[in-house]
């Protein structure tokens, strides 16, 4: 008898397994075992070089800003302006739309992954402020 | 012998800004009618639509309005350089005998209707999967992160993204039928307020109802045509990125693909241009636009439009009618920026005429974060 809760759905048949590990903040992105580029979002074939064989791999979460905006008009009554647009770009190269919090930022500055609940989905990346290395 | 190329025969704009007595079909057709008569033609004659509208399968649904049954339609979706590719394809098609008599038409009436499209919601599609949770505000976030990578590569000032502004309404107020024609000083920009950060309300484009059509045909079917043909000598399209996440330099548009087809296949370079349509939907594309078109050198382009150069009287005539910014901007601007270059090169353009313009610049972008583009050369006959 399986005693296990039974894991909830979530994303499509290409992004399961990046929500599955997002229930357990893992940051997970896709490694091309032909070429070595890392690519996010996930696809079933290299962006770069169109091989077939990628593999998920987990990210290590730290990278730095690309750019970003600081949003003062929210259209979403439940979202407090202002706040947070962003492009991080991991150490792994591949860059994410996500949130900073926490503080004030500028592009170039480091960051890392954390992770913010939300109602009806596992947790989303955000990124927070974190030490020059 | 080839056959002669096709032209543009006719255009018009819709009624503009804010129209509460008519539809978007309505508006569309009768730009569609007032075009049409400029060529000498009449909607029986048409057999070539391409259009968009809000709808699904707009050719189908246009053409059952117009009560016409083209043998020939096309509804491409690139986002406000549609139109620009709707020439593209029409030259394309009437050339090689798909039809022969091409209608391009627009309308919309998203300041009436209140009907600009929302942030998406967190749905399957990879946008609503990927960036929904964090609320972005479409597509003015992007490209305000469009511009803060501008700025921190090349020194770019909210200064000069301003002054782009200030261009657009001084244009705006030599043009009667502009939205926005009171004058405008570069720190009453920097006053309005941020919407995005850097970009401040009045770096945004206006949202107004609008709308037009152009006709494209041959030079045999407009032999009845009220004015003077218009040739299109050089066409360019490129598409690279629904999601700004995928572009690998957030600095560079795909304008420099599209441009770069369009100059090779007209043989004429920035230095012919005339006079430039380029889409502004927010002060940082002119800038940017400037920069992959050849006008400047990447990073240049904010130091290109100080000092009044793409003002009246300046250097490079640019957004002649106001633009987006000032004059009209109906959530797709690429259809009317082929209408004024068309009236610039016939020499009806009024106060705004730039005198002896012979060779213009058309250039219209679309997606969310300069995810496509497509590029007009334009010239008398």
């Amino acid at each position: 008898m399986n005693a296990n809760p039974p894991v909830p759905v979530f994303g499509d048949a290409i992004t399961r397994p990046y929500w599955e590990a997002a229930q357990s903040r893992r940051l997970l992105i896709q490694r091309c075992d032909s070429c070595g580029q890392h690519q996010f979002y996930p696809r079933r074939f290299c962006r770069r070089c169109h091989a077939e064989n990628v593999s998920w791999v987990e990210a290590s979460g730290c990278g730095r800003i690309y750019t970003l905006t600081r949003i003062w008009h929210s259209e979403d009554p439940a979202v407090a302006a202002p706040y947070f647009n962003a492009l991080v770009e991991l150490d792994e190269g591949p860059r994410l739309f996500t949130t900073l919090v926490g503080g004030d930022f500028a592009i170039g500055q480091r960051v890392r992954v954390a992770w913010r609940d939300r109602s009806g989905g596992p947790p989303v990346p955000v990124f927070e402020a974190a030490e020059e290395r | 012998m080839a056959a002669p190329e096709p032209c543009i025969a006719g255009v018009a704009e819709s009624a503009l800004g804010k129209v509460p007595d008519e539809t978007e079909l309505s508006m569309l057709a009768a730009a569609g009618r007032e075009a049409l008569a400029e060529a000498g033609l009449g909607f029986g004659d048409v057999d070539g639509l391409f259009v968009r509208t809000r709808g699904i399968e707009p050719s189908v649904e246009v053409a059952e309005y117009l009560g016409i049954q083209p043998r020939y339609t096309d509804s491409t979706d690139v986002g406000g350089c549609s139109f620009e590719a709707y020439v593209n394809h029409a030259m394309a098609a009437v050339g090689a005998g798909l039809c022969e008599v091409a209608l391009i038409a627009y309308a919309s009436r998203q300041r009436s209707l209140r009907a600009r499209k929302r942030a998406g919601s967190e749905d399957q599609t990879l946008a609503g999967q990927f960036e929904a949770p964090y609320r972005p505000l479409l597509p003015i976030g992007n490209y305000a992160m469009i511009a803060a990578r501008h700025m921190h590569q090349y020194g770019t000032r909210p200064e000069q993204l301003a002054e782009v502004a200030v261009a657009a309404r001084q244009w705006a107020a030599l043009n009667p039928k502009a939205w926005a024609r009171q004058p405008l000083s570069v720190d009453e920009v920097m006053a309005s307020g941020y919407i995005a950060e850097p970009l401040h309300r009045l770096d945004c484009c206006l949202v107004t109802d609008g709308g037009g059509a152009v006709v494209v045909t041959t030079p045999e079917r407009a032999r009845e045509a009220a004015k003077r043909p218009i040739r299109v000598i050089g066409r360019g399209e490129s598409a690279t990125a629904w999601h700004i996440s995928q572009i690998d330099d957030l600095t560079v548009t795909p304008g420099v693909a599209s441009s770069r087809a369009a100059y090779a296949m007209a043989g004429v370079g920035p230095g012919d241009i005339d006079v430039a349509e380029l889409y502004d939907n927010f002060t940082i594309a002119t800038i940017m636009e400037l920069e992959d078109l050849g006008f400047c050198a990447k990073g240049e382009g904010g130091d290109f439009v100080t000092g009044g150069r793409i003002a009246p009287g300046g250097e490079l005539p640019l957004q002649t009618m106001g633009g987006g910014l000032s004059y009209c901007h109906p959530g797709m601007l690429g259809l009317l920026l082929i209408v004024e270059a068309v009236r610039q090169l016939r020499g009806e353009a009024d106060a705004r005429q730039v005198p002896d313009a012979e060779v213009a610049l058309v250039h219209g972008i679309g997606g969310v974060c300069f995810g496509s583009a497509a590029t007009l050369v334009l010239a008398r006959a």
